[in-house]
Parts: structure tokens; C-alpha cells; sequence
């Protein structure tokens, strides 16, 4: 099969299959990444753009390695908000088609901002992050971590615990396991959840131990402090006492599940020390499978035209 | 020449309605006869065979821009467009610039308006000064320049003691008090109703009780100060509520809804399209459950057309960064007629008494709101039976966008004639 798309908005606009054949491509990408020789041709000739609003260390750098690793000419014009103001998203879009670019990853500090600069450009524009909407990149990465970890979806009991309002990868999580067809639990400060939660097919909890409850799969938030106002949650230490993952609320999880985190990682907040040294915590698998993923994006949309043909 | 005779009138509006077609009689601007068989006396004639002829509609609550933001719109594209859209009689909000918080910009547009010849403009006038929410505007002054009503311009009043008083002081005038009902704390960075659209686009939300609250303490305080208070753009199922128990226990409150508030929800936001993006947000399908309810139980008292044009590269935006606003005069009657009579919520009889005869006791034109020998020949002529598609690049408005834009609508304005002159 092939997804026929132009762009990668998020994992609410594509269906269970598309995701598995994503992971699918991904393992055969990291097959390659095991070789001596990393190096394939399949975006030869290709440019790619790297238009980000935001700061990013992991996201660029995953992206910008797939995108080497696939052969591709790769641009980083990474801007601030100044520039922002100078030219609009459209503008730029345009100068950077015009230059002949076939694919923008694009993270931008406003929902929407992927898709509107899609309806503008020939290239194929992949989301690294919209505002508070997705990051379908990290997202099939922690997918597909997962699906290495489990072997599977269906039946798998999540919990996601932590900061949903300002998670964009958390969304995506969402929407990407319940397609999948695991049950999802989450747990998280009332003041964090998303309004009308259950309508995203989940089960809202306001205690951990509660969602953690037999789960093979715990994933927590990154809690950002510069993005979360003192109205949300008093203080991080608070949030600790009542959500921090340890060896104590994981004791209720089955035996074998795992602890993802997005990172960049806050030891003893998000999640204990101990816990994040133990051979449950696989954020580094999580890493290891970050270029996997974007270099089976990138494969994906060239497949079908690759942005200019 | 301000004579003119209509023949064959399909009567929709009056104390009386003739049960045949008949003919109207306009001399100098004034309507002098209703009958059948009317014979010319060297008039214009205008046969309009057969088609509804409604009072002329009164839009309780638009924008003009001018004078400020003449970029935007100014008075003659918002007299051409309200035209054709079966507006003879408009208001502004006073949040111009300057602001209309002295008698001379009411003189302005006053006389800059008489001097169109065209659809009447009635300003409303700011309660505070430079619609700041702080110091009372010179109220009786504008009063006596010819202000229908005060508003807030849709500037939010945030002190309760501030619009407790403009409320006390325009008692001696007797005008309505136009208020915006949004709870700044709560509405916040919001750019959409709050709640689970809001929460898949990534988009801020609004919630309901942002307004809510505001409906609320704006009823409160027009029962304990007795001031005639009009709530603009209703927009949710707890608002009609309150506004419902507020009449029934006599308090002098009426309000307004604006037709994509029963004709789109926060679904339409899908895409973020920004050209729904307005202010209020548009609502669930529960909310426009409510306002249909409310708008057939006499409820929600007017349908104003909410117009708020804005430049068009205002809204190739980022939903969160466009600007707020709808071109909505040209479309504001067609929809009204297509979601409300052509479904049966409400009869024509009843929607020409929204948007015509209600808005006019309001703002107390006494002339004007209904079609009576002796009421100024504001009349509009409608055809109900063929739909047709809305065209925003066809718009007088500067406005030049819609969220309606490819609508089959019913309810085209064929006519519209304000004080006996023909305007299209």
C-alpha cells in the first residue's frame, strides 16, 4: 500500500492503517540505520527545508539527520519570533517554493500554522509542531517504540499522565492509541486536562494510581514551566506529590510495563530518579527510533511525488 | 423624486395584512396609500408582481469604520452594502476613530450620512470617553445630536460600578444601553468556543460563561437602576435563559442575535477557517438549539446583522493571529429567511418583526419599522422561491469575504427603497 498524502499535519487526520504502514516503513528505515553505511538514496536531488518558529534541539536534529541520511539537501533556517513579524507564514512559504524546496518541516508557535502554509506551497510540509495541536513526528516515534516494546495496540491498557493543555505530542498520542485501538487512561491536574477529555475516547482520572492501575504502557508530559501560568498548578513540587511516576505508583502497573517521556526530562518531576534508571524507563529507545520515524515521513511523501516532482 | 408607486405588493408587515396583492402609494418619502388599484398620478412605477414587500430592515448593531478606519469600510460602502442587503436604516458602534463620544463626530456622521441620500445611519454614542470604560462620555449632548442608543462599542466594560452608572445617568434620556457581555478574565487568550473543537484544533477557548457572566451582571444591574438594556450577539443556551426569567420578571432587557449564530457552529472552524472567526464565538449545536428556541419564543428580541468587516489579509492568518469580524449585511437577511422561515422555526411575518419593526420600538423610530400610511416609505421587496448563490467577490462592502460564500440561499433582495427612492 502507499499514503497518498501531499503533507503530515497530526495522527487525527490519518487512519489506524495509515499509522501502521508509517511504523511499518520505520522498521525497515532503521534497518538501514543499523548498517555501516547509513546512507540511501531515496530523497537524492531533494531539498529540505527546516523552517522552525521555535527552539528545538531533538526535533531538528532528528529531522535534519533522516533527511542526510536519506540523501537530501538539507537547509536549516531556523526563525525567531522577529522575523515572524516581518513576513508572513504565506510569504515565506512562497520564497522557499520559489526556490524549488520539496519538503518544509515546519514548527510554528500557532495551531493551524502547517496546514495553512500547505494550502500555499508545491512543497510537501510536514508539522513538527503547531502550537498546542500535534507533533505527529514524536508521536509515531513513541508509536512505534511501543509496538517494539508490546508487539501490538489492540488490547494494551496506556496511561498518560501529566500536562495535556500544552502537550501537543500527548494529542497525538491520543489520537494515534485510539485508533490503534489500546485503551487509554489518563490522569493529570483538572486545570490540565483538556476540556471534554472523554470525547477523545479516553478515561479521565484525577489520581494516578488510578490510570497506572494494570497498565502496560505509563507515557508522561514534558511539565513546562514557561508555558504554564501559576493558575494551572501552583508549583512543580506540588505536582510531584500527586503525579510523579516512582517504583511506588508503579507497583499498581503490570509488571513488565514500560515509562516513556518525551524529554528533555526533569529527574524526580515528571518521573523519579530510580525510575528513570531502571530498564523500564526506555526513553532511549524512544531517541534511537526518533530518526527511524522521520526518515519513513520523509520516504512516505516522496513516494508519492515528494513535494515538487 | 421621492413618488413612487408600487404595484402588486405582497404585504408582510403592518397592523392589517391585506390578504390580496395591492399597491403602495409614496409621496415625499412618506407612504400615503395602501389599496388595491391604486391609478398612477405621473409617479415612478414599480411593479414588483407578485413579491413580498417588507418594511425596510434596522440593524441594531454593524460597523461603519468610519471615521478612522475608512481602509476598512467607510460610510458609502456601508450604505451601498447595507442596500443590498435590505438594510434602509443602520447603527454604529461608536468604536471608531475617534470614538463617537462628543456631539460633533455624531454631527459628523449625521450629516455625512444625509449627505449619501442614501440608507439612513443612526449612531449610537459611547458611554465613556474614548471607549475606555473609565469616564462617562457626554451622553446628553449626543443625545440631543441625534444618538439612538450607547454602546460600548463591543469594548469590554469591565467595571460593574462604571456601567452601573451610565445606566443610572441615561435614565433621563430614556436611550438603550447596548453591552458586549464578555468576562475578560475568563475568555482570556481564547480564540474559539471553549470545548472539545477548541480542544482538537489546539486552538484557546472561550467559555460560555465568559459571556454568561456578563448577561448576568448586566441584568442585575438594569433591575436595580431601571435602564433599558439591550445585550448584543447572544450566543449561549445559559444567556437566553437568563435573559427569558429576566423578562418575565419585567426587567426592561432586550437582545440580539446575528445569523451565523444559528446558522454555523464551532465545527465550522474545522480547517481554521478564519472567516468564522468572530466575536462572540460561534457556539455548539446545542447553543443554536437555544437561540432557535429563543428567537421562537420571543426571547431574543432582534436579529442584527453583526457586521464587523475586516481587511482580507486580517484574516490570511494563523487562526489565532487573523482578526476577528464577518462581512454580514449582504447575507444577513438570506440567511435569516433560509434558516428560520424556510425551515418554519419562525413566519415571515414574524422575522420581518425582528429585523424591522422590534429594533425600531428599541430604538424609538417612531416612523419607521413598519409599513403604515403616514411611516416613512422604508420598504424593502424579497424573493422567496428562487435560491441563490452567495458571491462575496459580488459585495459592496469593502468586506469582500464570507463564511457563507457558495450558499444556496432564499430570501434575495430584489429592492430596496428607502424614504420613496429606489436604491437598487
Amino acid at each position: 500500500m502507499s499514503l497518498h498524502r501531499k503533507d503530515f499535519f497530526g495522527l487525527r487526520d490519518l487512519t489506524a492503517e495509515d499509522i501502521r504502514y508509517i511504523l511499518t516503513t520505520a522498521e525497515t528505515m532503521k534497518y538501514i540505520l543499523n548498517q555501516k553505511n547509513k546512507k540511501s538514496p531515496h530523497l537524492q536531488g531533494k531539498s529540505v527545508i527546516i523552517l522552525f518558529y521555535e527552539q528545538s534541539a531533538r526535533a531538528k536534529l532528528s529531522y535534519e539527520l533522516a533527511a542526510q541520511h536519506l540523501s537530501a539537501n538539507v537547509v536549516d533556517m531556523t526563525n525567531s519570533a522577529h522575523d515572524m513579524e516581518r513576513e508572513s507564514l504565506q510569504d515565506m512559504g512562497q520564497l522557499i517554493d520559489q526556490m524549488g524546496a520539496d519538503f518544509i518541516i515546519l514548527r510554528h508557535p500557532m495551531a493551524g500554522a502547517a496546514r495553512l502554509l500547505a494550502k500555499c506551497v508545491e512543497a510537501s510540509v510536514i508539522n513538527a509542531g503547531d502550537g498546542y495541536n500535534e507533533n505527529p513526528g514524536q508521536s509515531l516515534l513513541d508509536l512505534l517504540t511501543i509496538k517494539e516494546s508490546k508487539g501490538k495496540f489492540e488490547g494494551l491498557k496506556v496511561a498518560m499522565i501529566g500536562d495535556f493543555l500544552h502537550s501537543r505530542v500527548a494529542k497525538s498520542n491520543i489520537w494515534g492509541l485510539t485508533k490503534l485501538g489500546a485503551e487509554v487512561h489518563v490522569a493529570g491536574p483538572p486545570t490540565l486536562l483538556l476540556p471534554e477529555m472523554e470525547r477523545f475516547g479516553v478515561t479521565v482520572h484525577y489520581e494516578s494510581k488510578k490510570a497506572v492501575q494494570d497498565a502496560d504502557v505509563i507515557l508522561t508530559t514534558r511539565m513546562r514551566l514557561e508555558t504554564q501560568d501559576k493558575m494551572n498548578l501552583p508549583t512543580l513540587d506540588e505536582y510531584k506529590r500527586f503525579f510523579r511516576i516512582d517504583h511506588k505508583l508503579l507497583q499498581y502497573a503490570k509488571p513488565d510495563a514500560i515509562v516513556m517521556h518525551p524529554g528533555p526530562i526533569q529527574r524526580g518531576i515528571e518521573i523519579s530518579g530510580g525510575v528513570i534508571d531502571s530498564p523500564q524507563c526506555i526513553i532511549n529507545d524512544q531517541i534511537a527510533n526518533s530518526v527511524a520515524v522521520r526518515m519513513a515521513m520523509f520516504y512516505i511523501l516522496s513516494q508519492m511525488g515528494g513535494g515538487l516532482v | 423624486m421621492k413618488d413612487l408607486l408600487l404595484k402588486n405588493c405582497r404585504l408582510c408587515s403592518g397592523e392589517a395584512i391585506p390578504k390580496t396583492l395591492c399597491d403602495i402609494r409614496i409621496q415625499n418619502g412618506k407612504i400615503t396609500e395602501i389599496k388595491t388599484g391604486l391609478q398612477p398620478k405621473g409617479e415612478t412605477i414599480l411593479d414588483v408582481a407578485g413579491k413580498y414587500v417588507l418594511a425596510g430592515l434596522i440593524d441594531m448593531h454593524c460597523n461603519i469604520c468610519e471615521p478612522g478606519f475608512e481602509n476598512i469600510e467607510d460610510i458609502e460602502t456601508s450604505a451601498a452594502s447595507a442596500a443590498k442587503g435590505g438594510f434602509t436604516s443602520i447603527t454604529c458602534e461608536p468604536n471608531t476613530k475617534p470614538v463617537i463620544d462628543n456631539k460633533t463626530v455624531v454631527e459628523y456622521i449625521i450629516s455625512k450620512a444625509k449627505a449619501q441620500d442614501s440608507v439612513n445611519i443612526f449612531p449610537y454614542g459611547s458611554m465613556s470617553m474614548g471607549c475606555e470604560g473609565r469616564d462617562l462620555a457626554e451622553i446628553g449632548e449626543m443625545y440631543q445630536a441625534g444618538i439612538v442608543g450607547i454602546s460600548d462599542g463591543d469594548e469590554i466594560i469591565d467595571s460593574a460600578a462604571f456601567l452601573r452608572n451610565v445606566m443610572r445617568y441615561t435614565k433621563m434620556f430614556d436611550l438603550p444601553v447596548m453591552t458586549h457581555c464578555e468576562d475578560r478574565t475568563l475568555s482570556g487568550k481564547g480564540v474559539m468556543n471553549e470545548g472539545y473543537t477548541a480542544a482538537c484544533l489546539g486552538l484557546a477557548g472561550m467559555p460560555r460563561e465568559a459571556e454568561e457572566l456578563h448577561v448576568a451582571r448586566n441584568i442585575l444591574l438594569a433591575e436595580t437602576t431601571g435602564a433599558r438594556l439591550h445585550i448584543a450577539t447572544i450566543s449561549t443556551r445559559g444567556a437566553i435563559r437568563m435573559v427569558r426569567d429576566a423578562k418575565k420578571r419585567g426587567i426592561a432587557v432586550t437582545c440580539e442575535t446575528c445569523p451565523h449564530y444559528f446558522a454555523l457552529t464551532e465545527e465550522d472552524v474545522e480547517d481554521y477557517n478564519t472567516y468564522v472567526k468572530v466575536d462572540p464565538p460561534l457556539r455548539t449545536h446545542d447553543d443554536v438549539q437555544a437561540i432557535l428556541e429563543g428567537i421562537a419564543d420571543g426571547t431574543i428580541d432582534v436579529i442584527a446583522s453583526g457586521h464587523s468587516p475586516t481587511p482580507q489579509n486580517e484574516k490570511n492568518k494563523e487562526f489565532g493571529n487573523a482578526a476577528y469580524g464577518i462581512s454580514a449585511w449582504e447575507t444577513a437577511f438570506a440567511i435569516s429567511y433560509t434558516y428560520l422561515v424556510d425551515t418554519g422555526v419562525i413566519s415571515l411575518e414574524r422575522l420581518s418583526e425582528m429585523m424591522s419593526k422590534k429594533p425600531a420600538e428599541i430604538l424609538k423610530l417612531t416612523q419607521k419599522g413598519v409599513i403604515a400610511v403616514g411611516n416613512d416609505a422604508d420598504l424593502i421587496v424579497i424573493e422567496t422561491t428562487q435560491p441563490y448563490k452567495v458571491e462575496p467577490k459580488e459585495f459592496a462592502s469593502k468586506a469582500k469575504f464570507s463564511p457563507f460564500a457558495g450558499f444556496q440561499l432564499k430570501g434575495r433582495v430584489c429592492h430596496t427603497i428607502v424614504g420613496g427612492a429606489i436604491q437598487i
